[in-house]
């Protein structure tokens, strides 16, 4: 980017932060709606700039082939979220939802929850990385609370409990991969830099390392929302703002699936360690099927589609732990689709739930009739989360699918069980919701549909015909993560 | 100590002291390992935890005017019982896993995984919000002790535990504030509302 004083790195860091501080004291929602809009595209395309120029790494920052992936698809679905909040706010504020001035600080807590989430993506160094972790948590606290309802407060009680104390777990990890450091690297800085601990990670104490990576395990797992630590997230999803469901959804849970995956590799690196694949496939698979029964009994739609991000976590930490680079090709694959997908489900979920006044699945019937474009967005959306195809999930499903029956078909069965299991609830929901007579109170309301079918138009455009380059990328990634 | 309190201000006396202690503790960690910014650490865990952090809660308390019993999930023998199983359990995994770190390092690391794990168990075994809160910062007095025994560890992570305590502490505040508003009590049992829908 010649235009650009600074490099991409800087403008992805300084820009929403700058933004955030500029927005905690502007009136008025419209303008800074727009500021919003325009500032979260900026810095999408500063990190598109990263395909082109890679930025220097050093003690802190680092800039890979792994985390470009990572920024480029958050900052992208942050650009899309921010245009569908733009929107979606302005019908909240109208019905009285939401008064300016928490709107005011729900713009500004957007804007830092997008310099978190990038400060944690870039990070090198494991500190820093926590650090940015722990901001990300705090500010999606403060929106899922905005709305000061019973349930919201007692929906952001309950993750802020969750999330502080996976992230002290986490920082307790991280402290201990220090101490295993410290005898081989010495006193300093450099014993929290991540590319100076991957090489020399081998000559560490693994036994330290085994317990850092459980406690980094539980901790960041807590975030990514795997199963017996999931507690927060359907009452997350539910009760926030709906944008802020699909940036949770898509985001959120990519960054500390990032973080796991990082201290992956320093572990894989050490032969004398623990493998953490087993242990990652074991969580992400009871993930898997745990989410998909509990599909069943969801009454809310929020909380239908947030148990399914928890299903779709499960089944990405699942291919991350079979490793390989096939499985790590398919987790990647399907980290993307599921975020493009989520979130376009979670826009087309928050104009439903504004056009029926309820998030209730059992008053929403009928949607294709009375609101055509809304309901056909949200049987594609509901076709391509369940992976029928051609849509991108039905590849990347394939590709883990096929790449477990290859080395242990029992897990593979498994893990087909709980796919099927997961479709069958989903499309018995969608039926009722989408089809046969309509139910009273629509009220229409000014849906934004570019976000939705630009990310619908990229999914189906992955199912049918992934680009070379992309390919090549992607495998050149999968095998950097072994 | 802090599991055997059954009321509220005597709950804040105790994580009080438990901060000075944590003050002492890192300070002499400053001394030992002669490293100035230790000290540092050890004052900003003295004057938040030790002083502003309980004085705010008291006032929030008195102001709410809940200075009442608190309760226990499970009954304090048992609490007492499990918590000295896992300050047995912390010690047996981190005397056997640091064997080769040197002796101080390895008795504050068992320590600060038991404090850790003991303001986790207060967190689980008590209703009320406050006291909850109180759970929470004792498990990061245990990250700080964790921190400070790590030898030459950076700055960079004792400010931001110092930092994240005091924004935790915010964010607390103004959710026990809401959290009154709304319920007129701040028993979390007040927050269950979903049975029906949640897992």
């Amino acid at each position: 980017m010649s235009g650009l004083p600074l490099d991409g790195l800087a403008a992805i860091l300084v820009l929403p932060a700058a933004t955030a501080a500029l927005l905690a004291f502007m009136p008025g929602y419209r303008v800074s709606a727009a500021i919003n809009v325009a500032s979260s595209l900026l810095t999408f395309l500063a990190s598109l700039s990263f395909l082109f120029v890679k930025p220097a790494s050093g003690d802190y920052f680092l800039v890979d082939d792994l985390n470009i992936v990572f920024v480029v698809l958050n900052t992208f679905v942050a650009f899309t979220a921010s245009v569908f909040s733009a929107s979606y706010i302005g019908h909240e504020l109208e019905t009285g939802r939401l008064t300016s001035i928490h709107l005011r600080f729900y713009h500004a807590m957007y804007q830092a929850l997008t310099f978190a989430m990038n400060l944690a993506l870039v990070a090198n160094n494991i500190g820093l990385m926590w650090v940015a972790i722990e901001m990300a948590t705090l500010t999606t606290v403060a929106m899922v609370g905005v709305y000061r309802t019973q349930a919201a407060i007692e929906a952001a009680w309950k993750y802020f409990v969750l999330g502080s104390v996976g992230i002290a777990l986490a920082l307790f990890g991280t402290i201990l991969v220090y101490m295993a450091a410290r005898p081989v690297l010495g006193e300093g800085v450099g014993g929290m830099v991540w590319t100076t601990l991957l090489g020399r990670v081998a000559e560490f104490d693994p036994a330290l390392l085994n317990l850092a990576f459980v406690f980094l395990m539980l901790g960041y797992g807590t975030k990514v929302g795997l199963a017996p630590l999931h507690a927060w997230l359907p009452d997350a999803h539910a009760e926030g703002p709906t944008p802020i469901s699909a940036v949770l959804s898509g985001l959120l849970l990519n960054v500390a699936l990032y973080a796991v995956l990082r201290f992956k590799l320093l572990l894989d690196a050490n032969a004398r360690a623990i493998a953490p694949g087993p242990l990652m496939a074991t969580l992400g698979l009871v993930s898997l099927i745990f989410a998909a029964f509990m599909l069943y009994r969801r009454r809310d739609i929020k909380r239908l589609f947030a148990f399914s991000s928890i299903e779709h976590m499960g089944i990405i930490v699942f291919a991350f732990g079979m490793g390989g680079p096939l499985a790590n090709f398919a987790g990647l694959l399907h980290m993307t689709m599921h975020s493009l997908t989520k979130s376009a489900i979670f826009f087309t979920v928050g104009h439903i739930a504004q056009a029926k006044g309820t998030q209730q699945i059992a008053d929403i019937r009928g949607l294709t009739v009375s609101h055509p474009a809304l309901g056909w967005s949200l049987v594609l959306g509901v076709l391509a989360i369940a992976g029928a195809p051609p849509l991108g999930i039905f590849t990347s499903e394939f590709l883990v699918v096929s790449s477990t029956f290859a080395r242990a078909p029992w897990l593979a069965l498994l893990l087909v069980f709980g796919l099927l299991v997961a479709f069958g609830a989903l499309i018995l929901r969608l039926q009722g919701m989408a089809f046969g007579e309509p139910s009273p109170g629509d009220r229409q309301t000014t849906a934004s549909t570019l976000p939705i079918a630009a990310h619908f138009g990229l999914v189906l455009l992955a199912g049918l015909y992934l680009p070379p380059p992309l390919v090549a990328w992607f495998q050149h990634v999968a095998t950097m993560l072994k | 100590m802090l599991l055997y309190q059954t009321r509220l201000f005597a709950l804040l006396n105790v994580f009080a002291l438990q901060a000075v202690i944590l003050a002492l503790s890192v300070a002499w960690q400053a001394y030992v390992q002669d490293a100035i910014h230790l000290y540092v650490t050890a004052a900003i865990a003295f004057a938040f935890k030790a002083v502003i952090i309980p004085v705010a809660l008291h006032r929030i308390i008195s102001r709410l005017g809940i200075h009442r019993d608190v309760e226990n999930v499970v009954g304090i023998g048992p609490t007492m019982l499990a918590g000295l199983a896992l300050v047995a359990l912390s010690i047996v995994v981190m005397l056997r896993v640091v064997s080769e770190a040197d002796a101080l390092a390895r008795e504050d690391l068992a320590f600060a995984l038991s404090v850790v794990l003991l303001g986790m168990l207060m967190m689980v075994v008590r209703r009320n919000a406050v006291s909850m809160v109180v759970g929470f910062m004792s498990l990061e007095n245990g990250l700080i002790l964790a921190a400070a025994g790590a030898k030459g560890m950076p700055l960079v992570v004792e400010i931001s535990v110092a930092f994240s305590v005091l924004v935790a502490f915010t964010v607390i505040g103004v959710f026990l504030f809401r959290i009154s508003e709304r319920f007129e009590t701040v028993d979390a049992r007040a927050l269950e509302q979903f049975q029906g829908d949640r897992l």
